[in-house]
This record gives structure tokens, C-alpha cells and sequence, in this order.
């Protein structure tokens, strides 16, 4: 059996977020990955979900200084990649399961992965 | 209440060839709570893709893993070729796919060998990693490379097997496949297997999905989800079905990973057998301008390469979601609950690839 595989991307506003990812997760849906882009100057993080082998992508673009709701309490396995968003890239999550405060991914430099935060030494969790 | 207290499990550890910690609250020998930390060898390889060509850019796709090193160049190139629209040849897809399934291959027979020692079971480890050493043969016969292969293009595939490699691939398949057949049998019907492995760390299939793990891990607890159903590759022309078990303990992610070793070498059959004649790639003209999510089946479950290119040379983002990581919150919640002397097993039953999760 050959199943075909769609790819839809749709933005969301940040006041939307939670909504939006409580619908999917009431159609069924599972949570594929949480993944952020630097897009210079803000960031565009990428929620994606999958059902049936159909792909739901939910994309919101957000300031440097924003902080995003964390999707864990809808998708308790949400924790691994939000720790990964905030400890790369210094993005914000707050109400995160398992919040490791900026300790999940250990690396060399805080939030090498982020240009505009690149060297800060706070935890953004914190 | 008995008095709680934490031990640390790793980042060294006898069973963990790489580092992972976990924090085990105990309650006397009880496992109660769990806490992970990875994170002790990030490479930052998605990081990369600016300072490499898209097409160099398969070199270091490759060496995100040392065991499905071959998936991943072919998750990537099938982003890539998704977003500039190319065609890839027949008979490129079909040696991707035969490339693919003898990952699969020496993949599920090292972790069979790795988890036959973290039970204890040692003649049995040794067994595992002999018959896989005859897929990492055929694997540098046909490709130069036991580990990294470097076959994999953007548009097709870097060399081809001649037919009288196929044929003689051909042949050793069915001697491979009962050797296998009888080591598969130890792991499904021994007693003392049977005994270590049967209703421990048991995750629901409803669990499963929710906690969005993938692969066997997920296989095992009854959800029938593997990416090779899509028909990527040469998947759609020869013909696939998941192996699924329902139990959800540690006994059926063995038993899927076994039958998968199964299922892999008639894969491979099947493939030899339809391979068409042509071109292996190709020609690559201009640059991605775009983006795209390629999914792939590694041995440890759904990948994902999301790719995303401006026109130049360079990808402006490449991010990577292994499977490992997509599981880890399903060990979470498997270890409570669990003797500490069964720790090993459990975190070994999900297969965990550090190397992948830190790329």
C-alpha cells in the first residue's frame, strides 16, 4: 500500500496558539516536532503534526522578546523539543512540564543557535 | 512511605555507548520518577548547512549517525530533490532502498547483540553482531564504506551494484535469512528471554501515539505507523506492510525489530529482484528556493529533515528531528514503576541513538 503524503503549513497568531494545537489534538493528531528558524530579527517556530501520514504544520513567527505558551499540557511530550527551542535559541517557553531551565541541552555557549542573544548568560525560563 | 532517593543513571554507563543521564527517583529498588538530560555532545550539524554547499551538505547528513548514516543522506537529498523538483532515477530508488534495508539490517542485529547484553545474555550478543558483520560486508562490497557509505546524492546515487553483485547478493539471502530465522528464534520463544523481557515497561498504544514516539518503540505498543508506507524511495513499487506487535513491553519491541530483520531481507529480495536498468542520477542545475519537511523510517523510527533554501548555494535552515528524540518522553514514562536491576533494559528496549539526538 502506497499512502500520499500532504504537507500543509498554516500561521497562527500567538493568541491562537493554544486553540489551534487543542483542535488538532482533539482530530487525532500527533505531534511530530517543534522546530525554530531564525529568520534575522525574529523567529519562526514550526509546530507539526501528523495524522494518517498527513502533515499539519502550524507556523508562528515571533519577536525577539516574546514569550510562547508552552504546548506540553496539550502534548505532555511537547517538554523535549521546548527545552531544545529555549536552550538553542534563548526563545522563552513558559508553563513547560519538565522545564530543565536552560539545562536540557548542554552547550559550550547559551543559545548558540540565536544570533540576536548570542553570549546572554540568564536563563530565559528562569 | 519508604524514603525517596535519586540515582543517577549515566551518562556513563555499561549498556550506554553514548551519553545519556537519566535521574531515577527511587522508592527502595522502585523506580517512582524519571528526569532526563541529554545534551553532553551537541554538535550543532544543523548549524552547518550555511558554511557547506547543499550538495556537500550530504557529508555531514551522514555523519549526524554512524548506524543509519545512509537514511539520513537519503532524508536529506529527498528534501532537497522535493524543493528543486527533481526526478530521481528508477534505479537510483531502488539502490537507495536496498542501501536502506541493510542499514535497517545491521542496525536491528546491533541492537539485538545490545540488548542480549544488557540482559546478560552473552553468547547470544555475540551471535548478533557476528551475522551482522556479513551485512557490514556486503555493505563495504557495494559501497566502499562499513559506517559511512557516501553513495547518496542530491538527484540519484554516487555508484551502482552490478548485476552480478546483485545475483550474488541474491543467493546469500537465504542462508542469511534462516541464520537469522534461528537467532530470531532464541529472542521470540527462549524462556529466560521471555521471562526478562514479558510485561516490563508496558506503554498503551493510545500512550503511544500520544506521547508522538515513533518507530518500533512505538510498533510495539500496537500503533501501525512506519513512514515506509508512503512509497518514498522504492517502497511503493515492491510492496510494504508494518510489523506491529500489541503488548507494548519490552518483549514486543524485540519481537517487532526481529520479524523487522525478516521483513528487511525480503525487502531487499524483492528489490533485487525489480531493479530496472537507467541512469543513477540526474543532473543538478540551480539552486533550492523553498522548503520542505522530507520524512524518512530509520531503524529507530520517522526522521525528519526540514530543509529550507533562498535561492543561493547555501540552505538557509536544516533542522533534524530524530527518532530518539521523539521517544525519549516515551522512556519517561515507561521507568516508573520499574525495578532498578531493569532499568538497563528498558532504556535499551527504545533503541536510543545519541549520536542522531545530538546533532
Amino acid at each position: 500500500m502506497t499512502v500520499n503524503e500532504e504537507q500543509t503549513t498554516i500561521s497562527v497568531a500567538l493568541e491562537d496558539l493554544i486553540r489551534e494545537v487543542e483542535e488538532l489534538h482533539a482530530g487525532g493528531y500527533r505531534l511530530v516536532q517543534i522546530g525554530c528558524t531564525d529568520i534575522g530579527g525574529a523567529y519562526e517556530i514550526n509546530y507539526s503534526f501528523d495524522k494518517d501520514y498527513q502533515f499539519r504544520n502550524l507556523r508562528l513567527t515571533v519577536g525577539p522578546d516574546i514569550e510562547v505558551p508552552s504546548i506540553s499540557g496539550i502534548y505532555w511530550g511537547a517538554f523535549v523539543y521546548e527545552n531544545e527551542t529555549h536552550d538553542l535559541f534563548g526563545i522563552p517557553v513558559t508553563g513547560i512540564n519538565i522545564d530543565f531551565k536552560g539545562t536540557f541541552i548542554k552547550s559550550g555557549e547559551k543559545y548558540p543557535f540565536s544570533v540576536t542573544r548570542r553570549g546572554g548568560d540568564q536563563c530565559r525560563n528562569a | 512511605m519508604p524514603k525517596r532517593i535519586v540515582v543517577p543513571f549515566g551518562p556513563q554507563h555499561p549498556v550506554l555507548p553514548e551519553p545519556i543521564h537519566l535521574d531515577l527517583v527511587l522508592e527502595d529498588e522502585k523506580v517512582v520518577d524519571v528526569v532526563p538530560s541529554i545534551g553532553y555532545i551537541h554538535r550543532g550539524l544543523e548549524q552547518l548547512v550555511q558554511k557547506r554547499e547543499f550538495t556537500e551538505y550530504v557529508y555531514v547528513a551522514e555523519r549526524i549517525c554512524g548506524i543509519c548514516s545512509f537514511m539520513h543522506a537519503v532524508g536529506y537529498c529527498q528534501g532537497i530533490e522535493h524543493i528543486m523538483g527533481l526526478e530521481v532515477p528508477d534505479r537510483a530508488r531502488y539502490l537507495r532502498t536496498i542501501w536502506s534495508e541493510c542499514s535497517r539490517l545491521h542496525s536491528h542485529l546491533l541492537w539485538l547483540g545490545l540488548f542480549a547484553d544488557g540482559m546478560g545474555f552473552e553468547n547470544l550478543f555475540m551471535r548478533s553482531w557476528q551475522l551482522r558483520e556479513s551485512v557490514l560486508d556486503v555493505l563495504e562490497d557495494t559501497t566502499g564504506g562499513r559506517v559511512i557509505q557516501g553513495t547518496c546524492k542530491v538527484g540519484g546515487v554516487r555508484r551502482d551494484i552490478g548485476q552480478e553483485k546483485l545475483d550474488e547478493m541474491h543467493h546469500t539471502l537465504d542462508p542469511f535469512e534462516e541464520q537469522c530465522r534461528d537467532l530470531g528464534d532464541i529472542f521470540l520463544n527462549d524462556d529466560t528471554v521471555k521471562y526478562r523481557l514479558k510485561g516490563l515497561g508496558v506503554i498503551s498504544k493510545d500512550e503511544a501515539y500520544a506521547l508522538g514516539a515513533t518507530g518500533p518503540t512505538t510498533r510495539g505498543s500496537g500503533v501501525a505507523m512506519d513512514h515506509r508506507e508512503t512509497g518514498y524511495a522504492a517502497y511503493g513499487d515492491i510492496g510494504f506492510k508494518p510489523v506491529v506487535e500489541t503488548a507494548g513491553d519490552c518483549y514486543a519491541r524485540c519481537a517487532v525489530r526481529v520479524k523487522e530483520v525478516y521483513a528487511s531481507i525480503d525487502q531487499i529480495r524483492r528489490a533485487i529482484d525489480q531493479i530496472p536498468e537507467g541512469p543513477l542520477d540526474v543532473k543538478v542545475k540551480g539552486t533550492p528556493d523553498g522548503e520542505y519537511f522530507s520524512r524518512v523510517e530509520q531503524p529507530r523510527g520517522e526522521v525528519v529533515h526540514y530543509l529550507r533554501g533562498d535561492g543561493t548555494k547555501h540552505l538557509a535552515r536544516a533542522r533534524i528531528r530524530t527518532p530518539t528524540l521523539a521517544n525519549i518522553p516515551m522512556l519517561v514514562k515507561m521507568l516508573p514503576g520499574v525495578q532498578l536491576a531493569d532499568v538497563p533494559v528498558v532504556v535499551l528496549s527504545i533503541d536510543p541513538c545519541i549520536s542522531c539526538t545530538e546533532r
